[in-house]
């Protein structure tokens, strides 16, 4: 069985058709990118998975882990293991980068049965995730996303993924705004995470990150629909001629 | 006029009871319903008051008939009628019930989400339980040690008795008897509240709260606090309680009093959770109260913290006047207005002596249909020179249906002072919203989450124990307004 399976999702914003039919298995283990042109529907598609309001299936089904998203809100998709890295990560005034995750990884784990952390417990695991990020701990004491650099905001995206342990992660232009060095970082700290329990979608317009996190497959996004996929060679293509090619032979 | 003649008959049986060393029933007393001279004699009589006391609420009840409720707040509310209140009824008319299991529900909900002890919901949900032993112990120890460093905490009824001399200098010398309507009444019926006292170099040991002094818990509609810090000294008071009274008073208009001399700090900090009536505007507590600080030493400092989520209507504006030179006057308030409350609240600081200089953080948060208005005046005398004042208000706007307004007044007569004021509003964004969900958080935990942070420079200044309540009392009081 799929980690997480997309059957034929449509989904209109506006009475506009943005998804158009995407059909997506993703086993445990495994690592997706998903490219493509803008307006292909890749961010709708990640808002769509993680059951933002407004992004209703028009038509279709997701299952993670066997169990039906359709009737989940938001969050419950999100303590059931689906996580979704943000494009923009959203600043939250007056609220601590470290009791934010704390509650985050709190709800999660009360969700799964697991022990919640006290205090001191989740300090000491949040440093040592951290480190490996190169977040400093001055960093966690600020109010999430407020005065965080581009690469900051993404570092701390990913520790969040880190501590969370999500089932599926979804990362959605993760590259976006981050210098070659914060790219590396961040990109290793992706893939630390990989592992035969869980699995990563990368959405993305560009090879680059690809080349620092190698998907097992990568599918092209248009239109709505997904109309080829393959192995890593494939953003190679993309990379030498393309989308137009592509989508016009499509 | 049955009435009267049935207090007047009170007042008669009183008087002779004192002959007979004055033992009654507490529990059953109760002054005839209304309020006429006799109502003030009768209360002044029950606390065996002295006459000098008993004319001053005569004299602020003379004033009190010249006066009118002031109708500049931006609150609608049905006209109250004076004549149907109790004045005086020791304890307060509760309803007593025998155990938890006959208090609502939805009460009991609330404090087990503020975590509150089993004894404690006992007490604040009325149930009638004998805690004398525990609140006897506690006040004692507590006063001993409060009394050794000079100190003097004890409900102002006591003070009359005991230390006349302060109450008689300091009391109506910050809040005159007839600065305003709601004052006036209290200073004509008050019936009792604390009194504080902090010698010479003394900094008190620890927080003083209404908490300690359980007993004294039902002290009424009509509380009346005095405070008084002498030269170098500290001390900090906490007044309220974090959990809902089940309380079915529908005025309560108290007034404090605070003094502070040269080099003295007063820390006030007050969490209000009245009943505020229902979703529709039903019921709920009328919170007018007058509070001023007078920093009347030089290098003075009076502080006032505040986080009002209760209430159907509250009408409050704690003042600083900043008469010694260089005295520091703060203002940081949070305050909630969900459903059909209103919160009309703000402050006064006024700078009279040299380089005083002022602050004012003011969070107020609507949901529902409720409107909340922040209303203050900053006001620079002619001698206040170099004085300066930071003001903020920022408004938090959960849904499209309710309303934040901002009246600040600003009176300079000083080239050489400052005076900075910025206001902001805004809403909780989807954006905001949505990542908190994303992140595990279920809409109730979101929105706590992110109004907390909204008012975080205010919460700091709570005492520890006391911001963690009230971090998530505002979580409970915004309860159902997102989503």
């Amino acid at each position: 069985m799929s980690l997480l399976e997309i059957k034929n999702a449509c989904l209109k914003l506006d009475n506009k058709n943005i998804l158009n039919g995407v059909s997506l298995s993703i086993n445990s283990g495994e690592v997706h990118a998903i490219m493509g042109p803008n307006g292909s529907g890749k961010s709708t598609l990640s808002y769509m998975l993680s059951g933002r309001d407004g992004y209703e299936l028009e038509s279709g089904e997701i299952l993670l882990d066997g169990q039906s998203l359709s009737d989940m809100s938001a969050d419950e998709r999100a303590r059931s293991g689906l996580f979704l890295a943000f494009q923009y990560p959203v600043e939250l005034p007056g609220v601590g980068a470290m009791s934010f995750l704390r509650e985050a990884v709190n709800s999660r784990r009360k969700f799964i049965g697991q022990e919640e952390f006290d205090h001191l417990a989740f300090v000491k695991e949040a440093r040592k995730e951290a480190s490996k990020m190169f977040v400093k701990d001055e960093m966690l004491k600020r109010a999430v996303n407020v005065g965080f650099s581009g690469g900051e905001k993404k570092k701390f995206e990913i520790l969040q993924m880190a501590m969370l342990k999500p089932k599926v992660s979804i990362l959605d232009e993760t590259d976006s705004g981050l210098d070659v060095d914060a790219l590396k970082i961040v990109s290793d700290g992706v893939n630390a995470q990989r592992s035969d329990d869980n699995a990563i979608v990368v959405i993305t317009h560009y090879q680059r990150l690809l080349d620092y996190i190698v998907p097992d497959f990568v599918h092209i996004l248009s239109e709505g629909v997904i109309i080829k996929s393959g192995g890593p060679e494939l953003a190679l293509e993309v990379e030498k001629n393309g989308y137009a090619g592509m989508i016009n032979a499509a | 006029m049955v009435a009267t003649q049935e207090t007047i008959n009170k007042v008669n049986e009183v008087g002779s009871a004192y002959k007979y060393g004055f033992v009654t029933d507490l529990e059953s007393e109760k002054a005839p319903l209304g309020l006429n001279e006799d109502i003030v004699k009768f209360i002044s009589s029950k606390k065996n008051e002295p006459k000098w006391l008993l004319d001053w609420r005569l004299k602020a009840y003379k004033k009190w008939l010249t006066m009118k409720e002031p109708d500049w707040a931006m609150v609608d509310f049905p006209k109250i009628n004076f004549q149907d209140i109790y004045y005086y009824s020791a304890p307060k008319a509760k309803p007593k019930l025998n155990s938890l299991d006959e208090v609502d529900p939805e009460l009991l909900k609330t404090y087990e989400k503020l975590g509150i002890p089993i004894k404690e919901q006992e007490m604040l949900a009325g149930v009638a339980v004998d805690y004398v032993f525990d609140s006897v112990s506690v006040a004692t120890t507590f006063r001993d040690k409060l009394a050794k460093e000079g100190i003097i905490f004890c409900p102002i009824s006591e003070a009359v008795q005991n230390h006349p001399d302060l109450v008689k200098k300091y009391i109506g010398s910050v809040i005159p008897m007839n600065d305003n309507y709601y004052a006036a009444l209290n200073s004509a019926v008050f019936t009792d509240g604390s009194f504080v006292y902090v010698p010479k170099g003394v900094k008190c040991p620890m927080e003083l709260s209404t908490y300690f002094r359980i007993n004294e818990q039902n002290s009424g509609q009509f509380e009346r606090t005095l405070i008084i810090v002498e030269d170098n000294s500290y001390v900090s008071y906490l007044e309220g309680c974090t959990a809902p009274q089940r309380d079915e008073n529908q005025l309560h208009a108290a007034v404090v009093e605070l003094v502070a001399m040269d080099d003295a700090e007063i820390k006030y900090s007050t969490v209000q959770n009245w009943y505020p009536g229902d979703k529709d505007g039903k019921g709920g507590i009328y919170n007018f109260v007058t509070k001023r600080g007078n920093c009347l030493g030089n290098r003075s400092k009076i502080s006032w913290t505040q986080v009002e989520t209760g209430s159907a209507i509250t009408w409050k504006y704690p003042s600083c006047v900043l008469r010694g030179d260089n005295s520091v006057g703060e203002f940081y308030s949070v305050a909630v207005a969900n459903n059909s409350q209103q919160a009309d609240t703000g402050t006064k600081m006024i700078h009279i002596g040299k380089n005083t200089k002022s602050t004012i953080i003011s969070k107020g948060i609507s949901a529902g249909k409720a409107q909340n208005t922040y209303r203050g005046q900053v006001q620079i005398q002619k001698n206040a020179k170099g004085a300066r004042n930071f003001t903020q208000c920022d408004s938090l706007l959960i849904g499209d249906k309710c309303g934040a307004h901002t009246v600040p007044y600003i009176n300079q007569h000083t080239p050489s002072a400052r005076v900075e004021h910025e206001a902001t509003t805004s809403k909780i964004s989807e954006d905001q919203l949505f990542y908190c969900l994303q992140r595990g958080l279920d809409t109730e935990q979101a929105t706590s989450l992110i109004v907390n942070g909204f008012c975080k420079e205010v919460m700091k200044e709570l005492p520890m124990e006391f911001a963690v309540e009230a971090q998530k009392l505002i979580g409970i009081s915004l309860e159902g307004s997102v989503g």
